[in-house]
């Protein structure tokens, strides 16, 4: 159910994927995530496989956590490698009854599959090592050059932040008001559609009304503090980069540059 | 009806690396019509094991048995249990939907799929019981104050007639007067139905006033189970655990340390004054 939504969760471990700089790991989920849609041939694949086991395997979150983020997305897999197996005209390799498989539409359907897996895992893998605060005060400062064409980088980072920041919260209190009403007889998941929808009243109505709460008392905090938005705003604990870091970009570049060759070397 | 709990363990998030021991092979066995009192520091595990008692959280391991079943097993009717043991989650307000206060009482007794004229009966038998008066029945329960929401949602689990009266820190948030009106409401709610109670609190306080029984939980395990006076001898270690004894009793123990030959067996400022005043000669 919810907890099963691994994707924007944290995983607290001592590893060295854990302690690099959030600007590394962004960078390094864009490549990772471009080199899976520049790739043109199974074998381009490979390198992708071998780092992502690399990275995963130096981050210490356990394999089985992973995998648990794509029962969220499971089925939008299976619809899309379905789709694409079924309706891509090419060489028919086999016929059942008005449906045709062709040669091209098991390739295109499994390059779906790969890619899709990759992506998902590949952006856990940022989101279970990095905290949410960390990962945008990287968006901020890495994307701050942007404020030169008036991008509001530090308010968009401010949202973000205060978004991710209330996930848990919200899930925590979703769960604390379903359990309270489960405890008044309240009945979740049993019934047809109609009936399960309308059980959700007695737990949206709850949740909305505390969230707005929750904003208000944020924003009354805020303003007790005195903020007035990032113009002169300093950090309390600023990025810096470390040797790590760059070893991180080294690997990166090394990647790209495997991807690339490849790229060019198998048509 | 009675309620064993049996070498109970309770686990959050097993098998990551959040996971947490919040009970530790528990053993508890509560009869009809007590008072009981549960205490403990916060993070203790009182809300963990109350959750046990009504199906709510399932044991990791060990078991919860309701008059001899037990209610883990496959086909356990958990929806009745639920009406039978009334558990009230701390800031129970925060639960309130309907568009009125009556509407939302009826939420309990409606799912336990009783009639529409049981229903409103039960409803109005609940807020009378809690002392909400008639002109609140149709407002919004967004509209009442603090103590009023908490009485209103009070009554939404007192609605369904249970058996067992769970009550998780119902005082928290409330001021004196709030506090004190509450809990002789439970008071007179016990006597009106003879259910038992359950109250959880981590003021020794409000326990002491009440129950006849104080089961004491400390890092998910019970220290204590037994009588008030009983429990009150273990003023020290009830200090490690961040609790400690009343107020009037601490009292006693500090003139005992001051020189004067009271009994520290005292738990109410009536025996406190009588004692005082026999060991003053008057
Ligand atoms: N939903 C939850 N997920 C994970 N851990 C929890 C959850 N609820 C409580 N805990 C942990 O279980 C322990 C006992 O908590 P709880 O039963 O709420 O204690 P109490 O009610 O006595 O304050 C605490 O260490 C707490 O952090
Ligand atoms: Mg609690």
């Amino acid at each position: 159910m919810l907890r099963d939504i691994t994707l924007g969760q944290y995983y607290p471990a001592e590893s060295v994927i854990h302690r690099l700089d959030p600007r590394v790991k962004l960078l390094g989920t864009l490549i990772f995530l471009t080199s899976l849609f520049i790739t043109k041939s199974f074998y381009g694949y490979i390198p992708a496989l071998l780092f992502l086991i690399f990275i995963i395997k130096a981050s210490k979150v356990p394999f089985s956590f992973m995998v648990r983020g794509m029962k969220a997305i499971a089925f939008l897999l299976v619809f899309s490698v379905v789709l694409n197996l079924f309706l891509t005209q090419g060489d028919v390799v086999f016929t059942w009854w008005k449906l045709k498989i062709t040669k091209q539409g098991i390739q295109t359907a499994g390059f779906m599959a790969i890619r899709l897996t990759f992506l998902i895992i590949g952006s856990s893998v940022m989101t279970l090592t990095t905290t949410p605060n960390n990962l945008t005060d990287g968006l901020e400062k890495g994307l701050g050059f942007l404020k030169i064409i008036h991008v509001p980088v530090h308010e968009i980072s401010m949202m973000m932040s205060i978004a991710l920041r209330f996930i848990p919260i919200l899930m925590e209190e979703t769960d604390k008001i379903m359990k309270a009403q489960m405890a008044r007889g309240a009945d979740f998941d049993s019934g047809n559609m109609f009936k399960r929808v309308k059980a959700l009243v007695p737990l949206l109505v709850p949740l909305f009304v505390s969230a707005f709460r929750r904003a208000n008392d944020l924003a009354m905090a805020m303003e007790a503090r005195c903020y007035r938005g990032g113009e002169g705003r300093t950090k309390m604990k600023p990025l810096k980069y470390h040797r790590r870091d760059a070893i991180g970009y080294l690997i990166l570049a090394l990647y790209l540059g495997v991807i690339i060759a490849l790229r060019i070397l198998l048509k | 009806m009675s309620i064993i709990v049996n070498h109970l363990t309770y686990r959050y998030n097993p098998g990551t690396a959040m996971e947490s021991t919040a009970l530790d092979d528990i053993n508890l066995k509560i009869e009809d019509g007590e008072f009981i009192g549960l205490i403990g520091h916060t993070g203790s595990g009182k809300s963990t094991l109350v959750q046990q008692l009504n199906g709510i959280l399932k044991p990791t391991s060990g078991g919860v048995y309701v008059d001899g079943a037990d209610i883990g097993d496959d086909g356990y009717d958990l929806k009745k249990l639920r009406g039978e043991v009334g558990l009230v989650f701390q800031y129970p307000e925060h639960q309130l939907f309907e568009t009125d206060v009556f509407k939302d009482v009826c939420f309990g007794p409606k799912n336990l799929g009783l009639t529409q004229k049981e229903t409103e009966l039960r409803a109005y038998e609940a807020l009378k019981q809690v002392g909400i008066a008639d002109e609140y029945f149709y407002q919004s329960p967004f509209d009442l104050s603090g103590g009023q929401k908490r009485r209103v949602a009070i009554a939404g689990v007192l609605a369904m007639k249970p058996k067992v009266l769970i009550l998780d820190e119902p005082t928290a948030g409330l001021d004196p007067k709030g506090r004190d009106e509450l809990l002789d409401k439970l008071t007179s709610i016990r006597q009106d139905t003879g259910c038992t109670i359950i109250l959880v609190s981590h003021s020794m306080e409000d326990v002491a006033r009440y129950a006849d029984r104080i089961v004491v939980m400390h890092k998910g395990r019970i220290a204590f189970d037994d009588t008030p006076m009983e429990v009150f001898k273990h003023r020290d270690e009830l200090k490690e655990m961040g609790l400690g004894v009343p107020g009037i009793t601490e009292t006693m123990y500090k003139l005992k340390d001051a020189g004067f030959p009271v009994s520290t067996d005292i738990i109410t400022v009536d025996t406190a004054v009588t004692e005082i005043m026999k060991v003053l000669g008057r």
